[in-house]
């Protein structure tokens, strides 16, 4: 048991260490460690420019596509680095349903996202879940290309 | 916020005093808007008279033809407008100005006028104004009802709405709706991130008043129309409150096993259902308005269970569920259990409400647009009455024959709210200062 413990430290020492370099290694490549303007590490800027805050869903579904299973991917791991982090995921819905079966649509949503996190390895206390229905759309413009704006799950650091 | 001012006070304990003085029940409402008013009949006039035949469906293509004359004054002539308005609304009323207000009138002239019915009446006094009222049958030249109303001016509005009710009721032979009050969310702001709050108005959109602190949805009129249940997202978590329209106070009602959606109050006032999402659905289930007691009445397996609604007696729940793959219409009893799904059309069907007259069910119905139309409860007889880019949250007044409903553009744009008859004629508009969603109509007052 003890051993085993050690183990799993160790090997999350050595991923820790392994994000660390990997973002040193982004930063020196990018020049961004000289510019003072660049997202805090760990804070909501942070997570929507190197990381992405969203995923989108298809029409009336709350299934996770390869796009938003690799975003929420990058998302476990940038909370595993950053563990201090609470998030709240937030379901939002096109205006193509009614209010009150949207909120219901939006929760089912956030919890898709949420239960991924988890499975990756996020703590579930550190995530809460909303839905805005469709009441908070991204583009409150009309046709297929708003409406698949106004389907997601925003992550976002509280 | 619902502060009172003095002046509404003073308007219900004149009226209270009033009632007292002349022995009679006074028609107490909200003191949201401190509407109080005392009825008596007026001495040796009234007369029953024979039922009336003439039906709504019939009335709906042959308007019948009512003189009202001004009351008289300022005040007389706003009264007289607003029964004006309401009667003509309903496209079963076709209102005929002239005539003379006081005495006995001149049937003959009236017949020559093609009228069927007119009214009389005048009004007296200053800060509490007293408002004669006599309703006639033309053809038989019989008085059909004199009554008198007693209130504080401020209430003026009020009594012309009651007699509007009593001339419904009179010629129609069901009640009136005039003398009720519609809830909503007036939604203003950006609409990316909209600022949304409980207000009250008029069924005619007067006396409009934003009550609620912010971040209020889904309304729902208790049916002894004091209180108004809504979801709030004023805290961390959405929860279930009870604003109390006479104080202003609202009170969290109960903790749930997840994230409460719309609640929707039964036709006792004792029970609220609330859908309530957790893990990848939500579940309807009620709640004792009185102990917060809370019952699961659903329980299918991840699917999504919404819009609850009661039949009026109480017996049955018409809900909206996605269990079957697309949202459609199941009824189950209202202890829950098994429930049989009633709608088959194309589409998704999103929303119920059941009738207070227990005979239909509205519906929004989603597919090439939005459509709203009433079925009856075995799933027969759907019509669609209007449509639009978004028509929704159907809700009905008090005697059934109308329902109001929200309509909207893109993103939530242009939000307002509307009227029509289950006929699918006489379809308006409420004005609103803001957008406005999310409509529940009151009951009558008892």
């Amino acid at each position: 048991m003890k051993l085993k413990f050690i183990g799993a430290i160790g090997l999350a020492a050595m991923l820790a260490a392994c994000a660390d370099d990997q973002n040193k290694a982004d930063v020196t490549g990018t020049g961004a460690a000289v510019q003072p303007t660049g997202p805090v590490p760990g804070s909501e800027a942070d997570l929507v420019a190197n990381v992405g805050d969203r995923v989108f869903f298809a029409l009336n579904k709350s299934g996770l596509s390869d796009d938003a299973q690799a975003t929420l991917e990058k998302q476990a791991a940038w909370l595993a680095k950053y563990p201090q982090v609470a998030v709240q995921v937030a379901g939002n819905c096109d205006d193509r349903g009614t209010e009150e079966y949207n909120l219901a649509l939006g929760q089912r949503r956030a919890n898709s996202a949420r239960d991924f996190l988890v499975a990756k390895g996020t703590e579930s206390s550190r995530i809460t879940t909303i839905s805005y229905g469709k009441d908070r759309p991204t583009d409150p413009g009309t046709g297929e290309e708003a409406w698949a704006q106004n389907r997601n799950a925003i992550t976002s650091v509280q | 916020m619902s502060r009172l001012t003095s002046a509404d006070f003073i308007s219900d304990r004149t009226a209270e005093a009033l009632a007292a003085t002349f022995g009679r029940r006074a028609l107490m409402g909200s003191g949201v808007a401190g509407l109080a008013v005392a009825a008596m009949p007026l001495d040796g006039m009234a007369a029953d008279a024979p039922e009336a035949e003439i039906t709504v469906d019939q009335a709906r293509t042959a308007p019948i033809p009512i003189v009202i004359p001004s009351f008289g004054g300022d005040v007389g002539s706003r009264i007289t407008g607003v029964m004006t308005d309401d009667l003509n609304n309903t496209g079963l009323f076709k209102v005929i100005s002239g005539s003379a207000a006081t005495g006995t009138p001149d049937f003959s002239a009236l017949k020559g006028m093609g009228a069927h019915a007119a009214v009389t009446g005048s009004v007296t006094g200053g800060g509490t104004i007293r408002v004669e009222f006599r309703l006639w049958d033309v053809l038989t030249g019989q008085q059909l009802q004199g009554t008198a109303y007693t209130a504080s001016s401020a209430n003026w509005r009020r009594i012309a709405h009651i007699m509007g009710d009593v001339i419904y009721e009179r010629m129609l032979g069901e009640k009136g709706y005039f003398d009720t009050r519609i809830g909503l969310i007036a939604r203003s702001g950006a609409l990316r991130n909209p600022d949304m709050r409980l207000a009250i108005m008029d069924q005619d959109g007067a006396n409009y008043r934003v009550l609620g602190k912010g971040q209020a949805k889904l309304p729902s009129f208790n049916p002894t129309r004091d209180q108004i249940a809504l979801l709030s997202y004023s805290g961390p978590k959405p929860r279930i409150f009870l604003f109390d329209l006479d104080s202003g106070r609202q009170r969290i009602l109960s903790d749930f096993p997840g994230i409460p959606l719309g609640p929707h109050f039964s036709p006792d006032g004792g029970t609220l259902l609330v859908p309530v999402a957790h893990g990848s659905g939500s579940d309807i289930y009620s709640v004792s308005v009185a102990s917060g007691a809370v019952r699961q009445l659903t329980s299918s397996g991840g699917a999504i269970n919404v819009s609850p609604s009661f039949s009026p007696d109480g017996s049955k729940i018409a809900f909206t569920s996605d269990r079957g793959g697309s949202p459609a219409i199941y009824i189950m009893g209202a202890g829950g259990g098994d429930a049989k799904r009633i709608s088959y059309g194309n589409g998704k069907y999103e929303e119920c409400t059941w009738s207070p007259r227990g005979d239909l069910l509205g519906f929004t119905r989603i597919g090439g647009g939005f459509f709203l139309g009433v079925m009856n409860p075995d799933g027969t007889g759907e019509r669609i009455m209007t449509q639009g880019y978004t028509v929704e949250s159907p809700t009905f007044c008090p005697n059934g024959r109308v329902l109001a409903f929200s309509r909207s553009g893109p993103g939530g744009s242009g939000a307002s709210i509307g009227t029509i008859d289950i006929t699918g004629f006489h379809e308006r508009t409420i004005h609103t200062p803001t957008g406005a969603i999310s409509p529940t109509w009151s009951p009558r007052n008892v």
